[in-house]
């Protein structure tokens, strides 16, 4: 394999399915952390313990869990959509949503109680109240962001199980370093991880620039 | 219509505790009413209470002799302005906190443009408008916290211990301009203090709470002049106050 139209293929697929999940992650998991860290409701401390266990999941169990909902024969095999991009960002969000969703969490908590009730002092909805803790903790949300991303950019058990590493269709630049290596291609191998590590950068550093030029204003 | 506030037969409770007790309790429009009282007295709770960021047991509130439970909380709280103890300025310019309540009620650009100048002029912190509010000292900061809250030109201004974290000369500087801001503003003020100078120079009448019940209410001289028992003589610092009860 060399820099090709496949290379390429594989890199913008690799971009699509972990942007789309990161999108997704962060659309469930900031209303969801905002929740957690704002909310009275009973079982809220349970919720949170399931979401800190969460940021932890083995992408492996997670693609275990998917491939079997998502199998021909399972609840969910009607839906078709196993050794799909679609399968694959499903297993990614279910990675990086608690990520996102505990950051978020931790993110609100840190802020100063009082802020809330000044907001509301000041004739602010729920709603501007919300969006205001958000602009406040814009600098650990991005970080959240960066974390959320960073941790489906970088899977591959569950790609794998999930997207079957299907050429042109499901193979992304994690499962194409597996199969590289598994064929002895190491050099293959080693540019495909040279340019993951320069788009995780590049992804982290647009993103941390962002962040930081926030904190400096 | 005298009176902006009527308050009847409020119960507010935190936890199980019974907070707040209060009977009744008018604020009139354009008075400045200090609420004095040791700590954990009940201070704090009644303002809380009245920015509507309490719920009470049971009483009622009357604004502008009307009835206000079935006004939602966000219309409710548009009518008013709180300014805490800390100054809690929010992570952006000054400017763009003056005008954060202002955007809260949906002002057109053009009225935050003339208003938002026009105030951190009269807080005199006009200079201050483009820097960051981390930037601050703390006089600056509970300046343009006040500011913040006077942009909206509220009916009722909630002050709680506004002046209690600043240094001596600061904070005599910024009373002496509030003083004069809320007289020649007229605005409704209700000022928490435990500092009885403090409230005795700004406020038009003071009201006692101790005990988490109102105590006494009443012009400061006539508070100072006879306290109406012991409790509320010890808490003025009132060291003839003689129980004529107890003598006849």
């Amino acid at each position: 394999m060399i820099f090709d139209a496949e290379v390429f293929q594989i890199t913008i697929l690799s971009l699509q399915i972990s942007a789309l999940a990161t999108g997704l992650s962060l659309f469930i998991g900031l209303p969801f952390g905002t929740l957690l860290a704002l909310g009275k409701f009973p079982g809220r401390s349970f919720l949170m313990s399931m979401v800190n266990t969460g940021m932890g999941l083995p992408p492996v169990v997670v693609g275990l869990f998917v491939a079997m909902m998502l199998w021909r024969s399972g609840p969910l095999g009607d839906l078709r959509l196993i050794y799909t991009p679609t399968a694959i960002i499903i297993a990614q969000v279910i990675i990086s949503f608690p990520v996102v969703t505990g950051l978020t969490a931790a993110a609100l908590q840190a802020l100063d109680p009082r802020l809330r009730l000044q907001l509301y002092g000041l004739g602010a909805s729920r709603g501007q109240m919300v969006w205001s803790l958000w602009r406040e903790a814009r600098l650990p949300l991005l970080a959240a962001l960066m974390a959320g991303f960073g941790s489906v950019i970088s899977e591959v058990g569950a790609s794998m199980m999930v997207g079957g590493n299907i050429r042109y269709q499901t193979r992304v630049l994690t499962t194409a370093i597996v199969l590289e290596t598994g064929k002895g291609h190491f050099d293959t191998a080693i540019a495909l991880g040279l340019l993951l590590l320069t788009i995780t950068f590049l992804v982290n550093w647009a993103l941390t620039w962002i962040q930081q030029r926030g904190a400096r204003r | 219509m005298k009176h902006l506030i009527e308050i009847r037969d409020l119960l507010v409770k935190r936890g199980q505790r019974p907070a707040l007790q209060l009977d009744y309790l008018t604020i009139d429009k354009g008075e400045v009413l200090a609420i004095v009282g040791p700590n954990g007295a009940g201070k704090s709770t009644l303002l809380l209470t009245l920015a509507r960021l309490l719920r009470p047991e049971h009483g009622e509130i009357l604004f502008n002799g009307q009835q206000t439970r079935s006004e939602s909380d966000t219309d409710y709280r548009r009518r008013i302005a709180l300014v805490m103890q800390d100054p809690l300025l929010f992570d952006t310019s000054v400017f763009d906190n003056l005008a954060s309540g202002l955007h809260f009620r949906g002002a057109a650009k053009d009225e935050i443009y003339q208003r938002v100048p026009f105030w951190l002029e009269r807080l005199g912190v006009a200079h201050l408008s483009k820097r960051r509010a981390g930037q601050l000292s703390g006089g600056e900061a509970q300046r343009v916290s006040l500011a913040r809250a006077l942009v909206l030109e509220p009916q009722l201004l909630l002050l709680d211990e506004p002046f209690s974290a600043l240094d001596p000369p600061t904070r005599a500087g910024l009373l002496d301009d509030l003083g004069v801001l809320l007289s020649e503003t007229e605005t409704t003020t209700v000022f928490v203090t435990h500092d009885l100078p403090e409230a005795a120079q700004v406020a038009e009448r003071m009201a006692v709470i101790s005990g988490n019940r109102l105590r006494q209410v009443g012009k400061p001289e006539d508070l100072f002049a006879s306290p109406i028992d012991q409790e509320v003589a010890q808490f003025l610092n009132h060291k003839t106050f003689v129980n004529i009860r107890t003598i006849i």
